[in-house]
């Protein structure tokens, strides 16, 4: 009886030959990951319960993103509190600001997650590294503490959704533009405490950026985990940043799932996920009216890799926002930022009239550095929609990609980035 | 304990306790925010030991466990939806609050209506019209974990 990926990982984490879906486990962690707006709560409980040490410094990794630099005092606080922790814990691995970026981003950037590891982090987007063929899933404070003391973690062993992707994407068509799809297919629940499992020659077609951008999202369909088989641009992707071993799992040929979807990209249009829930999405071809944006928003754990920069300001590049419209640029992390400066794109983002930030959550959910105010309207890279996700409960977030939030910079309002050529 | 009705699919953790507000983590000061942007009034009507009844996947969206924190700190002693997000179900049963999932609920329940719960049973019962609701019990294990007041004093007997 064949198993999945997800299945073979768990299994191998808690001394199984193998698991089914249902099976309760305790799961053994090779990483953790924590943020400054979860892991003071985590720091007070295992205080709280006399739990003076963490299993092993060297499997967790500290990264302050949400509202640094310090936004307030009680942001300063709150870091203040977990860099001295960590100092005491003896965890290296701290991202201090000037090293800094968004959580998901960072962590496979800087060679933290390798194939075949059971990763937490207590942020619901950690399902971002399955993409890398782990098994990683967001957790909240009381399980960060749990398995910041013991390096373990109960689980009950989800049933997989298997998403086979065929076709070619046709040009302006991204990774962005797949998931939201599928989302809007399967819904904001329609993954509920599963695993999504993807493949094709869609994902294989992807750069493992690009396969970060769907993983990410697979929350947003309620799942548990998002998950792709590592190729050798997995392999490469990672030795270019570590040396660590590490083993490659695949699912097998008869392992079962619990519904298999397929879906072609051939046809796929670029896509806009109106308010306010991400499975509200719509080709941009289709939108019958012209819909005004105030702030485009070009960043995040999803949407704000260099890859993701080089579209966006191809299409900004000798163009000038428009009127009455604002864009804000956050790199995801340090090297994505001086990467992008060094290929001339920061300069196309402030020659163009975008401002660009040092990278930060910040706006993303509703932070700071770009907080939209009541009846405000904004088109982002980012990964939710809900009501005052990105500011005041009055205003509205469309999710769309970085050649689409671009494109709409351009015009003013919600435009189809194919209208950009020449 | 007194029902607050919430008759809608997705309430968001983004909703439960908005992002501006996280900058907090003490569970006093995210309970005067309990619920805001859905209903300013919230935190004025619930009495300690209310109920929410809500529809599907109540608690989507992010781990926060500030949410669960918040409608504790609001006085609220469970909530009782046709479905729940993974992760904000994980934070309830870890904290000993009680998320009781409970198929169609949501649009069973009048808003103020009296709610009995037998935990035990798996039964809740509407006073109001002395309908009963059946709902799964636990797992042993996070009965467990309820029982223990929450994860950590679990683990604590553990480690
Ligand atoms: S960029 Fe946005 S979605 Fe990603 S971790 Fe930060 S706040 Fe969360």
């Amino acid at each position: 009886m064949g198993q999945t990926i997800t299945e073979k990982i768990l299994a191998r984490h808690c001394g199984k030959e193998s698991v089914r879906p249902g099976e309760l486990i305790n799961a053994r962690l090779d990483l953790i990951m924590c943020h400054d707006v979860t892991t003071t709560p985590a720091i007070d409980m295992l205080r709280e319960h006399g739990i003076n040490n963490v299993f092993d410094p060297d499997k967790i990794v500290i990264m302050p993103d949400h509202f640094v630099p310090n936004k307030d005092i009680q942001s300063a606080e709150m870091v203040r509190k977990i860099r001295l922790w960590a100092r005491e814990m003896g965890i290296e691995a701290f991202y201090e600001l000037g090293n800094h970026g968004v959580c998901h981003a960072l962590l496979p950037e800087q060679g933290h997650v390798l194939p075949g590891m059971t990763i937490v982090g207590a942020d619901s987007h950690t399902c971002t590294h399955g993409a890398l063929g782990a098994f990683s899933t967001g957790i909240g404070s009381t399980d960060l503490a749990a398995s910041l003391a013991t390096g373990e973690l109960w689980f009950r062993v989800p049933e997989s959704l298997l998403f086979i992707l065929r076709g070619k994407t046709a040009k302006h068509v991204y990774a962005k533009d797949i998931i939201l799809e599928i989302i809007r297919r399967v819904g904001v629940d329609g993954a509920r405490y599963k695993a999504m499992e993807f493949r094709g020659e869609a994902i294989d077609a992807l750069s493992v950026e690009g396969r970060m951008t769907i993983a990410n999202m697979a929350i947003e369909a309620g799942a548990k985990s998002g998950i792709m088989a590592p190729d050798q641009k997995t392999v490469d992707y990672v030795r270019d940043r570590t040396d660590a071993d590490f083993e490659i799992v695949k699912s097998d040929e008869d392992a079962r799932y619990e519904a298999v979807i397929e879906m072609d990209v051939s046809g796929l249009e670029p896509m806009v996920a109106f308010p306010h829930l991400p499975d509200n999405g719509r080709a941009v071809s289709s939108l019958s009216e012209k819909i005004p944006v105030d702030q485009v928003y070009i960043g995040s754990c999803t949407n704000g890799r260099i890859e993701d920069l080089r579209v966006a300001a191809g299409i900004l590049n000798g163009r000038r926002v428009a009127k009455g419209t604002r864009c804000i640029v956050v790199p995801a992390t340090t090297e994505i930022w001086k990467q992008a400066n060094r290929e001339g794109l920061l300069d196309s983002f402030m020659e163009a009239g975008a401002t660009v930030s040092t990278p930060t959550c910040g706006a993303c959910l509703g932070g700071h550095m770009g907080i939209l105010a009541n009846g405000e309207r904004c088109i982002s890279t980012t990964n939710r929609n809900f009501v005052g996700r990105m500011g005041h409960p009055g205003s509205e977030v469309y999710l769309a990609s970085p050649a689409t939030a671009a494109a709409s910079a351009v015009t003013g309002y919600i435009s189809d980035p194919r209208k950009m050529e020449g | 304990m007194k029902a607050h009705v919430y008759r809608r699919d997705h309430i968001n953790t983004d909703e439960i306790i908005p992002a501006r507000y996280l900058n907090m983590d003490r569970e006093a000061d995210l309970a005067k925010h309990a619920m805001e942007d859905i209903d300013k009034d919230f935190v004025h009507k619930v009495e300690s030991g209310d109920v929410i009844v809500a529809g599907e996947n109540f608690g989507c969206g992010s781990s926060r466990e500030h949410a669960v924190w918040a409608l504790r700190g609001a006085g609220i002693t469970a909530v009782i939806a046709d479905s729940f997000a993974r992760i904000f179900y994980r934070n309830c049963i870890n904290n000993g609050f009680l998320a009781i999932e409970c198929k169609g609920i949501g649009k069973s329940i009048e808003n103020g209506a009296e709610i009995a719960i037998d935990l035990k049973a798996g039964r809740l019962t509407d006073l109001s019209n002395a309908k009963a609701y059946d709902f799964t019990p636990f797992p042993e294990f996070a009965q467990n974990i309820l029982d223990a007041g929450g994860l950590l004093p679990c683990l604590k007997v553990k480690l």
